[in-house]
This record gives structure tokens, C-alpha cells and sequence, in this order.
């Protein structure tokens, strides 16, 4: 095997070269969690506003949008760039500081010959132009009908995206568009591979942000076709607490000693899980909340400082470097509540969807099935737990209540299986450990992984990319 | 299952009778709705047996097909169908109100009312929607040509099938459905799609339980399926003969054999049919007891509008829907629905406090009683000077919002509160919100009486906002981007009888 470095850059150089060619319309790059697609775009937007491209780039959120910003201003300073936004929308100050950086509403605003960056949303609102070149950010994330509305103001593109994370959503139930190649209910990528199944499909091999103990288990349970490793060795980071530290703030309810093994077990392996006592409850359910507040405080207050590659001295583990993971916002409100007045008051707490391409040090994670009488699809969804387990470079503890392999057992799938569609209905294949998966048969997509069918998947066609469901993802870490 | 409706189930189960989880109607209910029951025959695609049709309780009328198998049957029964449903809703277009547009620089001009079709239950909005698609692309020359009301009637199934697809709407609703979201039963959501069972949990006759009414609902022999399928101990005892006797003296020589095979059908389905004829009336009339919500009105407008314009374009000979979206109309679609089904859920919410209930168990609203008002407050800081008048609600309810949330009330849409300040009590967990209000008070710095909330005013915030966003924009079909295929080659909906796969050559149809 090689060095992690090398096999890393031997993807970006060849995302690079194509994207030079120009030979297809598009360029698909798919991304494991903190393998630096970051800065792919970068060095990509760097090296298209080089040769001269007109160039835009089309990102999710406004918060993506300013760090690409503050990415790109900081990678090359000279380079003019416009931010397109909202009227109401003030500058922040990582976008404030680039003297590079002209913010507007309109088009005419920001400025001829630059580089111009904006939500999909906003792109949706430019109605004249075209530029011959965009790169899409996070791209999985996208909907294809946000793509329909914005694919005239491009000629070509860079799509680039994590496809292990939530798939796109919609309020709408409708089996209307089941089937059609442009159903807009799928995510972009998935609709422009179906239109287009000639472009080029790139993976990025290494995890910078994982520790190898997370990417041992993130990479099978959530990327079971491609994989990708840790960009670090065992050993090469290391949590180290204050065990003696004085319990100040401990939040009523879970027992402080169970809470201290729990932080002890993550820091010394990298996960823990904080197991409470089956029982169905409401979706904010009180001790679990408790027990997350409780064990970020207590990472805290223990003093935690992180040795890694980036800090050989060691970091402390302060607020802005702890998360607490959810499913619904009403759980994050609560916990929220939890942690208000006490040092851990700046603790993130977010839902899945909002913690989507943040990295932390050590997160607690709220299990989406935690507690639930019923297991929905929403909270079935894969990509929410892969979310919430791979956006920490330490440690992450999981909370739960005992009892979610019988709720996956009591709730079996009873998704409508439609015939003739260009996506084959999910099956349920038997790995070599006995474990149960349901995976979705497709044809072969990545080219750039020789070994992507290393799996202990018994698979008589090729393995496919993405779209599988995986309901053991619960089991892997409950 | 929302926690409110969860303690709404467990209530009805020590009642024993169903509770109102809504203290309105959400829906528009017609003063001559078109009661519409069908039932398919068992083993073929909605292949149609019957329906129970009609404005009148009293005078139902009965259409039925003898041999389903028989195609002809199938269309001549769909000819029958359609002299009841397009004089139906034809009739509505006559008078008509201008309503003006464009900034009142114009008018257009809608129908004062619109047909509405109830069926029991989803799987009948099913059932018009896959009829209207065997209908509407029928040919009235060629093969096997049909009657050109046909086709005409399969545009009208398919209008209404869509209208039913967008949340909000009235014209074509399911009563299972339509009592669900105003009733919780003691029973599983699947016992409520039984339509005869939740009827009796709602309203059960007089000195009976509806829990044990709803128990002898569920025979057949009492209580029909309510359809499109049927009993399988009806198909197999009584119609699979009936119908073979029908088919016996339709090839025999003898008419009035034959007449009276059809007539002993008849009186077979009036006997599946007619039970739940009852039901539909005893649940509508249950529905209309109820007051509409107070954007129902506004709702069905919105129903008429899109009446009128569908009327209009029938009437110009417009083509048959298309028989599945391209990518722009498909995307286009979606995003309608979208809008609808969010301003839907939020007008119920304002319509209903016990809707809102649910959003103040979820932190997205609380209520309060107003402690300290300032009217007259101004804010000099800015350039020149504004009212901004500040309140002081106390709330008992749980107040996750973080200070700069912008919040308004159901009773004052037009006006924001921006919260402040939120003081946690220390007696009896409550809380103290200050609110900073802006809107809604006219142009000058003294706020016009009534429209600051007063000392002692029981009201309440939410974030939920009906806030106007503009709608989307899309490209025109013919500026399909290469990412969705490009623009399509043919277009279905110009010349939908010359493609290959059109309904008219399935095997089915």
C-alpha cells in the first residue's frame, strides 16, 4: 500500500487532468468524510481561474459558501472573487477581512472576470449568462431539480460531494416520478450519471479527519463498495483527559461515574457508547438529553487536550471544538437549554443536516433510533448516522437507549418495490459475519478503485456505489 | 403519530369514542358534493364493476359493468360515467367574480363555485386517477373507437386525481382521510382506512359505544368493504355466479334472460354499494357540523382558480394531460407541492389551537398572557426614529427560542416580534419573554388602538411564519439542460396518440 499522501494526490492530479482535457462536460468526484474535498475545489478553481476559465461555483448553504471563500481568498489572494447573495445577508467577517472579495446581489455587483460563488438558491434567481466552467460543492447534498434550475449558467462542471452523507429530502410523498431518469426527488449526481454515464467518476481514498478507529468502522458500515482509509496511523493521535478534574457542572440524572467511564473509554479508544435503559419516550427525551449534556461537560471540564499531526504539543479540547449531534432540531433545542449558563454554553449542538461538513474533536451523538417505538425511514436513513458519526478527528460518544437491534428487528422494511426502474430494488444479501444487508445492486461506477470489491459482501453482479440501505449502520455502533 | 395524537388515541380508548384532535375544519365542504363510490373487479387492473354515484342522498344512481373482462363494457360503462360527471362540472361554470390581478391593474374572472368529488377512501383517489389515465387517451376514430365524452371524462378524472395531490385542496378528497385529520379512534391507522369502523367510532348510533359499533362495522355482511375491492367472500359466493349466469344469457338467444342476469347484478352491487352510500353521508355530515378554519375560504379559491383555468382549456380543446413529466415539468411540479403542503400545515396551525398545540409541545410556539405592554415605545437609535413597542408575555410553555428570533401571532399575521429578552421564573417554571414588535401599526409613532397586545391578553407566538416567498423559476422545457438529458426529442403532450407506448395500445386498457 502506499503512502496515504501519495495515493491522494494521484486522485487530485488526475480530477486535474481531467478537468484539463475537457473532453466530457462534467467531472464527478466522490468524497469520504475529511478526505479534503475542501480543498479540491480550491486548488481545482485555482487552477481553471489560471488557465483563463470564466468560472462559478455553486455551493449548498451560505455557511459553505463563506468557507470556500475564506478558503479560496486565503489560497490565492490576488484572484478577484464575488460573493452573489441574498439583500439581507451581511458579510461575515471570514469573508470581511479578503480585500479580494466583492459582496452583491446582483450579478453586475460582483464584478467582470471573476470568480463568483453562491448558494444554489441564489444561482436559481440569475436569470441571463452563461460561464464555462462551475464547480458544485457538495453535490450529493443537491437536488436535481436545484440542478435543472441552475444548469444553463454553466457549460461545464466539477461536481464534487460526499455520497455516504443525507440524501436530499422532500416534504412531498409522491411515487409520481419513481423511475424517471430526472426524478427530482434524487440527488443531483445521481440524475446527471443517468444523462450522462460517461463521465469521469473519481474517489478521494483517505480520510484526513477520521482516526483510523473511526474510519475502520465508518468505512464498511457506510461506504461498503469503495472504503478509504485513515490518513493517519494508530497511535499518531491521542486524547488526554484529567481524570482527578472537579465535577463543577453535572446536569440531573445520569450517574456521574458512568459518565466518567463513558469519556474514559472514547478518549483511550476513540468510541464509547453511553447505553441507557430501553424504554419508548417522547422525541426529546429528557435523560438522554441530560446524558448528552453531561458527557460533553465532562469532556470539558476534564481538560481534554488533543494530540494529532496538526499539534504535537497538544490542543486543549475547548467548547468550539465539541459537538452534539441530533436528528430533530427540537432535541438539539433542548440539550441546548441543558448547556445554557454553564462553560459548555458555546458547545455546538445541531441536527444531522447542519453538522454536515463540520469537523470537531470529540462529538456526542443522540442515536436517531434512540428511544423510538417505530423505526421510520427518516430516521433509517444511513447517511444521518454516517453524518453524525464521522465529524470528529478524537473521540465520539454515542447515546442510546438499549433495544435498537429488536426495534430493527420488529420494523422490517416495507418500502414499495417498483419494477422496471432503472434503479434495482434493494436486496438483502447475508455478509460473512452473518450480519444482515440490504444493498442495491448497480452497475460498477468507480474507476478508480482496483480494490473496491474487497468487501465480505456475497455479490453476484458488481458492486454499486451508493443508494444502498444499510440498517445494521444502527448496529455497527449501538 | 404526533404525542398530542397519541394521548387523543388513548383518550378515545377509555371513552370509548373517538376525540377531536382538531377543533376546525380544514376542509372545504361543497353544498353539492358528487358522493362517488367505486368498486374494481377483483384480479384485474381497475378494471371498473360498479359505482354508486350521485348529489343526492336520496337518489344515488347506479352504473355497473356485468362483464369487466369486456373492454367495450368497460368503455360504454365509462360513457354512462361520463354523462353524470361532465354535466356535474360543467354546471359549476356559469357564474362567475372578477378578481383583480397584477397589482389591481387587471382582473380575471373565476367561477363562484367548483365540483367536488368525494370518495371513501385513498385507494379510490387511486382509483379516478388510473381510470382518467385508461380513459383520456382514448380515440374516437380508428380500431375500437369510443364515444368523445371519454376521453373528455379521462381529462376530468386526471384533473381531479392531480388537484387531489396537492395538499390543501378540496376537490377531491378521501373521507377516511378527511375524518383521520379531524378525529382520533381507538383503533390502529389501519382499522381507521376502514371506513365503516371509523364512521361508527365518530359517530355511533344512539346508546351504543363507538368502540363497540366500530367492532360490528367490521363484518362484511353488515358492512361492505367500502371499495374500489371488494369482499372476497361476495366475489367468490355471489358475484363469480351472477356473473357467469350474465355470461351464459348474453350468449344465449333469450333478452329477457339476459335482462334479468343484469338486473340480479344490479341488485347485488346496490347491496355492496348502498351501506356505504349511507356511511359517506353520516361522515359528511359529520364533517359539516364542524366550522371551517378560518383559511378554508381562501383555499378553495385557490380550487376555483385552477377549476376555471382547467375549464377553459378543456373547453379550447386543450390536449390530455401528459402521461408523465419531463424533467422541467416534473421539477416544476414538485416545487408547487412543496409551497402548498408548507403554507398548508402553517394555516392550519394559525387556523387551530389545538394544531398549534402540537408546535408548542415542539418549541416552535408558545402562549402566554401579556404582563407589561409599552405602546407607545420608540426606537430613536436609527436614522430617524420608529415605533417599536415592546411586550412582556409570561408563558408556562417551554420557550427554546433564542433572543433575535423573529416570531409573529396567529392573531396579528402582520406583525413581527422579535424576541428580546427570555427570563426563566423562578415559581412554577415560567418564563418571562420580552418581545420587540414592528408591523401592523400603521405609518406614524403612535400605534392605532388595538393593534399593540394589551396587559392581560391571552396570546400566542410562533416562529412558523406565512411570510411570501416568490415562487421558483425554471427553464423552458425546451432549455432542458444537458444534465437532464437535454430537451426532449417529442412531445407527448403535443401529439400524445402517436407514441409508442401511449395507454391506447396497452394491453390493459
Amino acid at each position: 500500500m502506499s503512502a496515504p499522501g501519495a495515493a491522494a494526490n494521484a486522485v487530485v492530479d488526475a480530477v486535474l487532468a481531467d478537468l484539463g482535457k475537457g473532453s466530457h462536460r462534467g467531472v464527478v468526484v466522490d468524497s469520504p468524510p475529511g478526505a479534503g474535498k475542501s480543498t479540491l475545489v480550491v486548488k481545482a478553481a485555482q487552477v481553471l481561474a489560471a488557465a483563463g476559465e470564466q468560472l462559478i461555483v455553486i455551493a449548498q448553504t451560505n455557511e459553505q459558501v463563506d468557507d470556500l471563500i475564506d478558503r479560496l481568498a486565503t489560497a490565492a489572494p490576488d484572484l478577484p472573487i464575488g460573493r452573489l447573495s441574498a439583500g439581507d445577508y451581511r458579510a461575515s467577517e471570514r469573508v470581511q477581512q479578503h480585500r479580494s472579495v466583492t459582496v452583491g446581489a446582483k450579478i453586475g455587483d460582483v464584478g467582470q472576470g471573476s470568480v463568483i460563488i453562491a448558494t444554489a438558491a441564489k444561482w436559481a434567481t440569475v436569470a441571463d449568462g452563461s460561464w464555462a466552467w462551475a464547480i458544485v460543492d457538495e453535490a450529493y447534498q443537491m437536488r436535481s431539480d436545484a440542478l435543472l434550475r441552475v444548469a444553463s449558467r454553466f457549460s461545464r462542471a466539477l461536481f464534487v460531494g460526499d455520497p455516504g452523507q443525507l440524501d436530499p429530502f422532500s416534504t412531498v410523498e409522491s411515487a409520481r416520478w419513481t423511475g424517471l431518469t430526472w426524478d427530482p426527488m434524487l440527488s443531483a449526481v445521481s440524475v446527471l450519471l443517468r444523462h450522462n454515464p460517461d463521465l469521469p467518476v473519481h474517489r478521494l481514498p483517505v480520510s484526513w479527519r477520521l482516526p483510523p478507529s473511526a474510519a475502520e468502522v465508518v468505512a464498511p458500515a457506510f461506504y461498503p463498495f469503495t472504503g478509504f482509509r485513515a490518513g493517519t496511523e494508530p497511535g499518531d493521535r491521542s486524547l488526554v483527559l484529567d481524570v482527578g478534574s472537579a465535577r463543577v457542572h453535572v446536569p440531573e440524572g445520569p450517574d456521574p461515574d458512568a459518565v466518567d467511564a463513558a469519556v474514559a473509554q472514547a478518549a483511550a479508544t476513540g468510541w464509547a457508547l453511553y447505553e441507557l435503559p430501553a424504554r419508548h419516550t417522547i422525541r426529546t427525551d429528557g435523560e438522554a438529553a441530560a446524558a448528552c449534556a453531561a458527557l460533553a461537560l465532562r469532556v470539558l471540564e476534564a481538560g481534554a487536550v488533543a494530540v494529532s499531526e496538526r499539534s504535537r504539543d497538544g490542543a486543549a479540547v475547548d467548547a468550539s471544538r465539541i459537538a452534539i449531534g441530533t436528528a430533530h432540531r427540537d432535541q438539539a433545542a433542548v440539550i441546548r437549554n441543558l448547556l445554557r449558563g454553564t462553560p459548555g454554553e458555546t458547545i455546538t449542538v445541531d441536527t444531522a443536516n447542519r453538522l454536515q461538513g463540520r469537523e470537531y474533536d470529540v462529538t456526542v451523538v443522540l442515536h436517531p433510533l434512540s428511544g423510538r417505538r417505530d423505526a421510520t425511514a427518516f430516521h433509517l436513513e444511513s447517511g444521518r448516522l454516517c453524518v453524525l458519526t464521522s465529524r470528529h478527528r478524537h473521540a465520539c460518544i454515542v447515546v442510546a437507549r438499549a433495544g435498537i437491534p429488536d426495534l430493527l428487528d420488529a420494523h422490517p422494511s416495507t418500502d414499495p418495490v417498483h419494477l422496471n426502474t432503472a434503479e434495482p430494488a434493494p436486496r438483502v444479501v447475508r455478509s460473512a459475519s452473518g450480519a444482515r444487508r440490504e444493498v442495491c445492486p448497480r452497475e460498477q461506477r468507480c474507476r478508480t478503485t482496483p480494490e473496491a470489491g474487497k468487501q465480505d459482501l456475497d455479490l453476484d453482479s458488481s458492486p454499486g456505489r451508493r443508494e444502498f440501505r444499510r440498517r445494521d449502520a444502527g448496529r455497527a455502533i449501538a | 403519530m404526533s404525542t398530542l395524537t397519541a394521548l387523543a388515541k388513548a383518550q378515545a380508548v377509555a371513552a370509548g369514542r373517538a376525540q377531536p384532535i382538531a377543533t376546525v375544519r380544514h376542509a372545504h365542504i361543497s353544498d353539492m358534493p358528487l358522493v362517488f363510490i367505486p368498486l374494481t373487479m377483483a384480479g384485474e387492473a381497475n378494471a371498473p364493476l360498479a359505482v354508486m354515484v350521485g348529489t343526492d342522498e336520496d337518489r344515488p344512481e347506479l352504473l355497473i359493468v356485468p362483464q369487466p373482462r369486456d373492454r367495450g363494457l368497460r368503455f360504454d360503462f365509462a360513457a354512462r360515467l361520463a354523462e353524470i360527471l361532465l354535466p356535474y362540472a360543467e354546471g359549476f361554470c356559469s357564474a362567475t367574480e372578477a378578481v383583480p390581478t397584477d397589482r389591481k391593474r387587471d382582473v380575471r374572472y373565476r367561477y363562484l363555485d367548483a365540483p367536488q368529488i368525494i370518495v371513501p377512501a385513498p385507494a379510490g383517489i387511486g382509483f379516478v386517477r388510473l381510470f382518467g389515465r385508461s380513459t383520456r387517451f382514448r380515440r374516437t376514430d380508428g380500431d375500437y373507437p369510443v364515444l368523445p365524452t371519454v376521453p373528455l371524462l379521462g381529462r376530468w378524472l386526471t384533473f381531479f386525481a392531480d388537484r387531489a395531490e396537492q395538499p390543501g385542496s378540496s376537490m377531491l378528497l378521501s373521507l377516511t382521510e378527511m375524518l383521520s385529520a379531524h378525529w382520533a379512534t381507538g383503533q390502529s391507522g389501519h382499522e381507521d382506512a376502514h371506513l365503516g369502523s371509523l364512521v361508527n367510532w365518530i359517530a355511533p348510533p344512539p346508546g351504543m359505544s363507538g368502540a363497540k359499533a366500530a367492532r360490528l362495522a367490521e363484518d362484511p355482511e353488515v358492512c361492505p368493504p367500502a371499495g374500489p375491492a371488494t369482499d372476497p367472500g361476495f366475489d367468490n359466493d355471489v358475484l363469480g355466479p351472477a356473473m357467469e349466469i350474465y355470461r351464459a344469457a348474453s350468449e344465449g338467444d333469450d333478452p329477457e334472460a339476459e335482462r334479468a342476469a343484469y338486473r340480479e347484478l344490479e341488485d347485488l352491487l346496490r347491496g355492496q354499494l348502498a351501506p356505504t352510500w349511507e356511511l359517506m353521508w353520516r361522515g359528511l355530515r359529520v364533517m359539516r357540523s364542524m366550522p371551517p378554519g378560518a383559511s378554508v375560504e381562501a383555499r378553495w379559491a385557490q380550487d376555483r382558480d385552477v377549476f376555471s383555468d382547467f375549464s377553459l382549456y378543456v373547453q379550447g380543446g386543450g390536449a390530455p394531460q401528459a402521461r408523465r413529466d419531463g424533467a422541467v415539468a416534473a421539477a416544476t411540479r414538485l416545487h408547487k407541492l412543496e409551497r402548498a403542503g408548507q403554507s398548508y400545515a402553517i394555516e392550519r396551525a394559525f387556523d387551530d389551537p389545538l394544531i398549534m398545540a402540537e408546535h408548542r409541545l415542539g418549541g416552535e410556539a408558545f402562549v402566554g398572557e401579556v404582563t407589561l405592554s409599552k405602546p407607545d415605545r420608540v426606537d430613536d437609535t436609527g436614522k430617524r426614529p420608529v415605533l417599536r413597542p415592546r411586550i412582556q408575555v409570561v408563558t408556562t410553555d417551554p420557550v427554546l427560542f433564542p433572543e433575535g428570533t423573529t416570531l409573529v401571532s396567529p392573531s396579528k399575521p402582520q406583525q413581527k416580534g422579535r424576541v428580546i429578552f427570555v427570563t426563566p421564573v423562578e415559581d412554577g417554571g415560567k418564563t418571562e419573554v420580552v418581545l420587540e414588535l414592528s408591523g401592523g401599526m400603521g405609518r406614524g409613532l403612535r400605534a392605532p388602538a388595538g393593534s399593540v397586545p394589551e396587559v392581560g391578553e391571552r396570546i400566542t407566538y410562533t416562529s412558523l411564519s406565512l411570510g411570501y416567498a416568490p415562487p421558483g423559476t425554471f427553464p423552458s422545457r425546451e432549455e432542458t439542460p444537458w444534465t437532464h438529458g437535454g430537451p426532449p426529442q417529442y412531445s407527448i403532450a403535443d401529439d400524445p396518440l402517436d407514441q409508442g407506448d401511449h395507454a391506447a395500445t396497452e394491453d390493459w386498457s
